[in-house]
């Protein structure tokens, strides 16, 4: 430590030098301020704490949950009597009878497991719940509404129409004035190899690889093999063929978008570049051109190209191509301007043509920066194919909003992000491996 | 011992060269199979066909230039009258930048294998910004803006997500190839991690931070243009409203100020940038 007698006299004789370091030491205190000045002034512009309020994050817990788990409805109706067994009680997805953990005697009476010591058994118009830490709870449904006799715990609710219990995320019952009806949740994603109403529903993956192997075709036309693929392939609540289609769309559009802009950008960089094009309004003008195609999100492009080419993959690659001309027609150009010259000379000296000079005295030193600029935009234009998509270019982008936009199927949306995201980090590994193998 | 004679190596050049000219060729085949084949399906796929959309090209901005020009002194006003609309895109950027590089900072002091405190958990923050990096932000947005609302604060913490892995790395690049001079003399005179940081790296690497931040800075304005496209408000969304409801003078009007403003910050940034670090040291951040 410095005594403090020693400090003023370090003060009163180096006066300039420590009174400039103290000035820099408020530098990043007022930066600090400033930034936090500003986020304030964010915060109240944006109206965070009002958002976050209205924030509907139940909506979160019912999108996650969707996303890995699925539900098995029971559902007893008072008036008819009758009783339906379905997944995400779904129409077209109804058993023919009770599952295994629900029982229905000869009287009509349902006993229904919902597993971890919870029961629930519906006799006549009364439910009774009954759970391991609380009294069984009895709920009468008279037509005009609910009672519940006696106290009831707080992961359940009673009002006059209603009674409502969901002791834990995976197990649920309603009981309203005329009906009840009881969820129980499963983790996986249902009918994901194939549809309910395929006749391989159900069917194990052993049973099915003998099926496939040494059974007798179930549709005389064709073998067991394509049968199941085809099953597999048209599953119409997945649709993994559509899914399969609109990932090659997004990646085509990727691709020959980027390969066209390194194609038309390359010569153009020549023309852009001070040492090939003397003309200096020539290079100006390609300069501006760039800019231009460049300054236009390929957002915006597509936008454009829609309304000329219609809905598809060609709108998304023309936008592609007009922004990534632009790009790479600029890096190409600086890359060119930059290559040594001595290598063009020396070519020059041995009596080579103008087309020599360029084949063997700049094409190789430029040929590592086009690769590799190249290939870092394929994969870069990877992603953005999947945000043209989605606003009407296809691909897989158009996928995901649809399924977003139902709001029903989480799991599907998972499924296309899944995808999506494995052929983005596809594409950043096989272009790097690209990169390596070609520099 | 064996012998090489001349002959023998000129045999071997040639054969490499054969090689060569074989794979270049491989190479070009694929490319160009490929280059057909992708472009036949998407001709296919596509609801209208290319050479009939090349006549039709022009007809779109020819119609919203004449209308532009039909509206006259009054496109000026539509100007003005989307102003807040920009500044609110500008101000999702800036937040999402701020809070990106934030964590961008964090996660490449732990991810530079020379400077982690915890040498175990380098592989673990490369990772992480691997997949924030990698991770589309229209589909963090569209998530957050599904649970949150339709605002624009979805959008930020989607751009601030994807800022933070793209900085990360490049900040950690920066990070491996500082001098590490001031970090011994810090070491000797028995600094704590932090101090040496604080006075060892930070002066160094500050430079290239504020120019690669300043840069993001530019790429998150249109990512949050964009954004505005599918719900997040701001200037996207007006172009949007614009565009799908033909009014071309709106059109026109928004175009011309999402492009002033992409320049205009283009061109301070860039000198700033300059200043900050010189010529040298211009590289487009992934």
């Amino acid at each position: 430590m410095v005594a403090t007698a020693d400090a003023s006299r370090i003060d009163g004789t180096y006066a300039k030098v420590m009174s400039a370091s103290r000035r820099q030491a408020i530098w990043p205190i007022a930066i600090l301020v400033l930034i936090f000045g500003y986020l304030t002034y964010a915060y109240i512009e944006f109206d965070v704490g009002a958002l976050l309020g209205e924030s509907r994050l139940e909506r979160g817990v019912i999108l996650a949950t969707d996303s890995y788990a699925y539900k098995v409805h029971v559902e007893r109706d008072f008036v008819d009597g009758e009783t339906e067994f379905s997944i995400e009680g779904q129409r077209n997805t109804r058993f023919d009878g009770p599952p295994e953990w629900v029982t229905l005697d000869a009287n009509d009476d349902l006993d229904i497991d919902l597993g971890d010591g919870y029961r629930i058994t519906v006799s006549g118009r009364t439910t009774t719940f009954f759970s391991p830490d609380w009294p069984p709870i009895v709920a009468e449904s008279n037509g005009e509404g609910v009672t519940v006799e006696g106290p009831i715990p707080e992961w359940a609710r009673v009002s006059e129409k209603k009674f409502e219990a969901r002791p834990e995320l995976f197990k649920r019952v309603q009981v309203l004035r005329n009906s009840v009806e009881v969820h129980r949740y499963f983790v996986g994603w249902e009918n994901f190899w194939f549809e309910f109403s395929s006749p391989l529903h159900g069917i194990s993956g052993a049973q099915l690889w003998n099926m496939a192997l040494h059974e007798p075709r179930i549709d005389p036309e064709r073998p067991n093999v394509a049968y199941i693929a085809n099953e597999f392939w048209n599953n119409s609540e997945w649709q993994h063929g559509d899914v399969f289609i609109a990932l090659i769309e997004t990646v085509i559009m990727a691709f020959l978008g980027t390969a066209l802009a390194a194609m038309f950008g390359l010569p153009l960089a020549f023309l852009a570049a001070k040492n090939f094009n003397p003309f200096a309004i020539g290079r100006f003008a390609l300069r501006r051109l760039f800019d231009f195609l460049r300054g236009i999100d390929s957002l915006i492009w597509s936008l454009v190209f829609i309304r000329a080419f219609g809905l598809g993959p060609l709108s998304g690659i023309m936008a592609i191509f007009f922004t990534d001309t632009g790009t790479l027609g600029k890096l190409f150009s600086e890359a060119i301007e930059n290559i040594d010259n001595k290598q063009v000379e020396g070519v020059q000296s041995t009596g080579a043509r103008p087309v020599q000079r360029y084949r063997f005295g700049v094409i190789p030193q430029i040929l590592p920066v086009f690769i590799s600029q190249s290939l870092y935009y394929l994969e870069s234009n990877t992603r953005s194919a999947t945000v043209i998509g989605a606003l009407g270019a296809g691909g897989i982008g158009l996928k995901l909003v649809e399924t977003l936009r139902t709001g029903r199927d989480w799991e599907n949306t998972l499924y296309i992000i899944t995808l999506t995201v494995i052929v983005v980090f596809a594409m950043d590994i096989f272009s790097g491996w690209l990169r390596r193998r070609l520099i | 011992m064996t012998t090489t004679t001349v002959d023998q190596l000129t045999s071997h050049i040639a054969h490499l060269e054969r090689r060569r000219r074989m794979y270049g060729g491989l190479f070009a085949t694929i490319f160009v199979v490929l280059f057909i084949s992708s472009f036949i399906v998407a001709e296919d796929m596509n609801s209208g066909s290319f050479i009939n959309g090349l006549g039709q090209f022009f007809d779109y901005p020819t119609a919203v230039v004449e209308e532009s020009f039909e509206a006259g002194s009054a496109w000026f006003g539509l100007l003005g009258k989307n102003l807040p609309s920009l500044i609110d895109t500008i101000n999702m950027a800036a937040v999402a930048t701020l809070f990106g590089t934030c964590f961008a900072v964090i996660l490449a002091f732990i991810a530079s294998k020379n400077l982690s405190p915890l040498p175990i958990l380098v592989p673990v923050a490369r990772r992480m910004m691997d997949i924030t990096r990698a991770f589309p932000e229209l589909i963090i947005a569209l998530f957050l803006i599904f649970v949150l609302g339709a605002s624009p604060v979805p959008a930020m913490i989607a751009i601030a997500f994807h800022t933070s892995g793209a900085l990360g790395k490049l900040f950690s690049e920066v990070n491996e190839n500082i001098d590490h001079g001031p970090l011994d003399g810090l070491t000797a005179s028995g600094a704590t991690w932090f101090q040496r940081m604080r006075f060892g790296v930070l002066p160094q690497v500050m430079p290239n931070y504020v120019s690669y931040a300043l840069l993001r800075f530019e790429i998150n304005i249109r990512a949050s243009a964009i954004l505005g496209f599918v719900g997040a408000g701001g200037i996207g969304q007006e172009l949007r409203k614009a565009i799908s409801w033909s009014q071309g003078a709106e059109t026109s009007a928004l175009f011309v100020l999402l492009f002033l403003t992409i320049m205009t910050i283009d061109q301070i940034s860039s000198y700033l940038r300059h200043r900050l670090v010189g010529h040298s040291f211009l590289r487009t951040a992934a």
